[in-house]
């Protein structure tokens, strides 16, 4: 039966090269943007080159469409070949329930403990001591994407950090410009605040409050700052009537923004706009002040499958997506940091390779997104949006419930 | 009349049986196999979804419902969460005007239609097309022309009223009624349609009555047409309301919930808890309010409508 | 609907009753062309129209503009150049992935999945209703009321019970699973929409049928269904319009190869990064749209014709 039906995909695709161990791997992802979809094709064709063929299942709309969808489909008894998540603790729970493949043999194979680094990318992939998932890319926060026209025509120097920016504001707003733009969205304001603890309290205070969870820094005068900080963000940021994120780039690319705190993913815009880093637009990692990033970002993971010949290709999946020749390729087209040291990036922008060297330095913290449970980040996410659409709630009182919820974080 | 009496002579068999009443279960037999896929859904799915629901929003369920009972922790922290006031605040503004435009523009286009005008159909087209777009981009069209930039603000202010405002979208005071706007475009043609069957479902006999009472048409549309139309109120009804009920994609499409929290409701409070957080217990626990609600307002209802002894 | 019945004579003739039903428009007939009354009714009928009509304008004049002058903001402006390009784009260029073929790669899946589903739904539906008009027993109404709540499900809360049912019967993935989930999210609306519709036909009629030794079955396929087009197309519309648009379903319910149209839609349209092609996005939307366009239009007719049929004689 499965001889027949191998057969009638090979006379319908003309012949592949190897026929012995050759399947087909459908991998879902929601990498659909321009860039993205570029970066996928590189991981494709790589793996397309062992023989196996990919079959691409993209989704997009973000994760949150997405991750249902797969999940369903897991749980539903009919689980794709392959499928994204970003580095945490998304996809805990169905390597818990056993739905997940075991890829440790892959990784000892390839020597993942070795190569990929930060360590922590392969600690989140990890379980009971097994190896569930392959990193594909690191992917950061702390960024500060500044607009040198708007600067220049607001006669003031472009800002070396983000206390430098908030002097600026005024000035900002007297040329008819938009201090800092954010969109509407929770995730970006809630991206913002998280910046602003590491990059201005220090990766020891970003620690405390996400990683042991301690609610007492939570509500102590440390965080206090930070949200008098997100407070002036919050003025900075009032009459950016733009929705997405990359909208919001869009008004500091076209110099009707002052500056926009962002992932490392916006210089994708810049590029499409056949900007310069350095030229048309600057990049301060850690907003110029703690150089310290945290690193975030995608992993495969691989269902459980019951076909031998598809488990096989599963293996090549992760081989490939490891292999430095793809993690670069792949990355200079994502705009992402490869997830192995080892790597030579030469082709790489000015901005990313300031990031590449901080990361490589070993300066890093884990993401948000690792350290809390997605529900915990979603209760953020909602009083950060409240907060920077609704000037009557003081700083403290956001801040009494920014204590509450990291007191019951899990 | 009574409607146990009829639906029972319709019922039973022609009484051609000789040897006593057939079996119970046999009587009306097509009738319930006819009606097995219903009784199916109804109890599996709809009923027993329903429990299955109101159980786990007892769990600490994340990702993957599992049994670990937790008590009323999800309820303590729903109320306790100022977004999921927010949100029922909005649906009720929403639903309510939402429920008087729709009916109130609905029956007025279909009136209007049914005094036998010309271009009818290139009318009733009109109105019935945008329920034929999805909500996705019901949200994306209109939050282009409600954009305070280039949509409608900006044109009236290019024609020199420079003080004009009306941004929508981006003011969460009034931000539901920018979603309302788009709304009312997308389903009131639909009712507009259900109100014209039901007007064509009218007798001629009734208007010649009218006519010759002299009884002025507005007053025999009020007290004569609209009670004799109540089928079509009822499933008129249930629609836009189980449509207010999961208001859903539009308010994604459109404002994503913002600004802030500010267009937030309950489906989305739901939906976004259950698959963002995966916390699937609280967003079970979520649904069950919405459920609560709903069948508070809708069994004495249906009871009384279905349950009840009228036809109809 | 008792009224109706009572104010036909009872041993009315088939036919005077069919006629009846299906009647013209109301109302008194108009006099003069420009009389002021008519001018009231074309006048709001004209306001109404240009507020349905404002968006198809801003979407079909976006849809065939380049993105330069899309970017120039008047989106109530006629094109200065027209260009079919964003229309070609939408249909056979747009990307989801790797697949870079358009709308035109769902199109054939949208279609496998809207006919049967639209087909079995009607048709499970229109039984159902009609069995609960004529035909009621003890606890029928029950479940139907249950079935009525069940309409203010939010879909996402019985994602995961389904998904549960659906793999236990080793149907998950399969189109036979899609059509059994859309006729089960469609039957509440629909059964209420048949139940109503046939419990409002005469009894007379039902009871003469019944008289001549008509069954379950012939009844409903004799004499209920041709007299119910009006119905038909009314629940045509809805499910058409429902199971074409929906995306949850369609993705969750299927496997890649067999992805409807909209997910394709949701891609373009929702596409994170890059610069929002708006004009793109437009063509899509209309493009996708057209199917149940198309059914309004046609069933439009039949809705008109069906009425029509029965208001010659009235």
């Amino acid at each position: 039966m499965r001889f027949r039906a191998f057969a009638a995909v090979m006379a319908a695709t003309v012949a592949l090269p190897c026929i012995a161990q050759a399947a087909d791997l459908e991998v879902t992802h929601w990498w659909t943007s321009g860039g993205e979809a570029a970066a996928v094709k590189e991981l494709a064709t790589a793996f397309d080159a062992t023989g196996n063929k990919w079959i691409d299942g993209a989704i997009a709309g973000s994760g949150s469409t997405a991750r249902p969808i797969m999940i369903s489909r897991i749980t539903g008894g009919d689980p794709m070949g392959a499928t994204q998540f970003n580095h945490g603790r998304q996809a805990e729970e169905l390597v818990q329930e056993g739905l997940m493949r075991d890829l440790t043999e892959v990784a000892e194979k390839g020597k993942w403990k070795d190569v990929i680094k930060p360590s922590s990318l392969l600690d989140s992939c990890t379980f009971e001591g097994k190896i569930y998932c392959a990193p594909v890319n690191i992917h950061s926060w702390q960024w500060l994407w500044l607009s040198n026209a708007a600067f220049e025509k607001a006669g003031v120097p472009v800002p070396k950090d983000w206390n430098e920016f908030v002097a600026a504001g005024p000035k900002l707003r007297e040329a008819g410009i938009q201090p800092l733009a954010v969109g509407g969205s929770a995730f970006q304001v809630n991206g913002l605040f998280d910046t602003l603890v590491i990059s201005l309290g220090g990766t020891d205070l970003y620690n405390k409050v996400y990683k042991d969870k301690d609610e007492e820094t939570a509500a102590g005068p440390e965080i206090a700052k930070i949200f008098a900080a997100a407070d002036d963000a919050r003025k900075l940021a009032k009459g950016s009537n733009v929705q997405d994120w990359n909208q919001a780039t869009n008004l500091v690319i076209t110099g009707k923004a002052g500056g926009q705190i962002m992932g490392d993913w916006a210089q994708g815009e810049f590029q499409q706009a056949g900007q310069t880093a350095g030229k048309e637009y600057s990049c301060l990692p850690g907003l110029g002040l703690n150089q310290t990033l945290t690193t975030g970002g995608d992993a495969i993971y691989f269902p459980l499958l019951d076909d031998e010949e598809k488990s096989k290709a599963q293996e090549v999946l992760a081989e490939t997506i490891v292999d430095p020749k793809v993690q670069v390729a792949f990355n200079l087209k994502k705009g992402s940091v490869p997830i192995r040291g080892d790597v030579d990036l030469a082709a790489a922008n000015d901005c990313m390779k300031k990031g590449i060297e901080i990361i490589s330095k070993g300066s890093t913290a884990i993401s948000t997104d690792q350290l809390v449970s997605a529900d915990t980040q979603k209760q953020k996410e909602d009083l950060m949006a409240e907060f920077f659409a609704n000037e009557s709630m003081t700083p403290e009182q956001a801040q009494e419930r920014f204590a509450s919820i990291i007191g019951s974080a899990d | 009349m009574a409607n146990s009496v009829p639906s029972r002579t319709r019922s039973s068999a022609p009484p051609k049986a000789p040897s006593g009443r057939p079996n119970q279960l046999f009587r009306n037999l097509h009738s319930k196999i006819a009606l097995t896929p219903m009784i199916l859904v109804a109890s599996v799915i709809f009923f027993g979804g329903t429990i299955w629901t109101v159980i786990y929003s007892f769990t600490s369920s994340r990702l993957l419902p599992r049994a670990n009972f937790v008590g009323l922790t999800q309820y303590d922290r729903l109320w306790a969460s100022s977004r999921w006031w927010i949100s029922i605040e909005n649906l009720l503004v929403y639903g309510i005007l939402s429920l008087i435009f729709s009916l109130v523009i609905g029956f007025v286009l279909a009136a209007l239609m049914d005094q036998k005008i010309r271009f009818e159909s290139a009318f009733r087209t009109i109105f019935l097309y945008p329920f034929a777009l999805s909500f996705i981009v019901t949200g994306l069209v209109w939050q282009w022309i409600l954009n305070p930039e280039f949509g409608v603000q900006g044109i009236v202010r290019s024609l020199g009223w420079t003080s004009f405002t009306f941004d929508p979208l981006y003011n969460p005071d009034i931000v539901i009624y920018g979603i309302l706007i788009a709304g009312l475009w997308q389903g009131t043609g639909l009712v507009m349609c259900l109100m014209l069957a039901g007007l064509r479902g009218i007798d001629e006999d009734i208007w010649k009555a009218a006519r010759v009472d002299g009884i002025p048409m507005w007053r025999t549309y009020l007290f004569v047409v609209i009670p004799m139309m109540r089928p079509v109120f009822i499933t008129t009804l249930v629609l836009i309301g189980s449509g207010i009920v999961k208001l859903y994609d539009l308010v994604v499409a459109q404002t994503s919930g913002g600004p802030g929290n500010a267009s937030e409701v309950p489906a989305k409070y739901v939906y976004d808890y259950m698959f963002q957080a995966q916390n699937l217990g609280q967003g079970f626990a979520a649904s069950t309010m919405m459920l609560l609600t709903v069948a508070i307002i809708i069994i004495p209802w249906a009871y009384l409508e279905f349950g009840g002894k009228k036809r109809g | 609907m008792a009224n109706v019945s009572t104010l036909n004579a009872t041993g009315a003739s088939m036919d005077a009753v069919k006629t009846e039903l299906a009647s013209g428009p109301r109302g008194k007939r108009p006099k003069r062309v420009m009389s002021g009354r008519n001018i009231m009714i074309y006048g709001i009928l004209g306001l109404a129209a240009l507020y349905y009509l404002l968006p198809l304008y801003v979407m079909v004049v976006t849809s065939l503009k380049g993105m330069p002058e899309v970017r120039l903001g008047n989106i109530f402006s006629p094109p200065m150049e027209i260009t079919f390009e964003p229309w070609v784009k939408a249909w056979s260029q747009a990307c989801t992935g790797l697949n870079c073929d358009g709308l035109s790669r769902g199109f054939w899946n949208s279609v496998r999945i809207l006919v049967p589903s639209v087909v079995v739904s009607i048709a499970v539906a229109s039984v159902s209703g009609y069995a609960l008009a004529n035909w009621r027993f003890k606890g029928s109404e029950l479940f139907f009321a249950v079935l009525i709540v069940g309409a203010f499900i939010p879909y996402q809360v019985m994602i995961y019970p389904i998904v549960i049912i659906l793999r236990e019967i080793g149907i998950y993935g399969s189109l036979t699973g899609l059509v059994i989930v859309h006729t089960i999210f469609g039957m509440p609306i629909l059964t209420l929409l048949f139940r109503n519709y046939f419990a409002g036909l005469p009894e007379e009629l039902f009871k003469a049928a019944r008289i001549d030794g008509a069954g379950f079955w012939q009844i409903y396929g004799r004499i209920m269904l041709p007299m119910s087009l009006p119905i038909f197309v009314v629940a045509i519309i809805i499910q058409v319009t429902g199971i074409w648009n929906d995306f949850l379903f369609g993705v969750v319910f299927t496997r890649p190869d067999t992805y409807p149209m909209t997910i394709q839609l949701n891609n373009i349209v929702n596409s994170v990064q890059g610069v929002k092609e708006y004009n793109v996005n437009m063509a899509a939307t209309l493009l996708t749209g057209a199917v149940p366009l198309f059914v309004y239009f046609v069933s439009g007719r039949l809705f008109v014709r069906g009425i029509a049929a029965g208001a010659v004689k009235g």
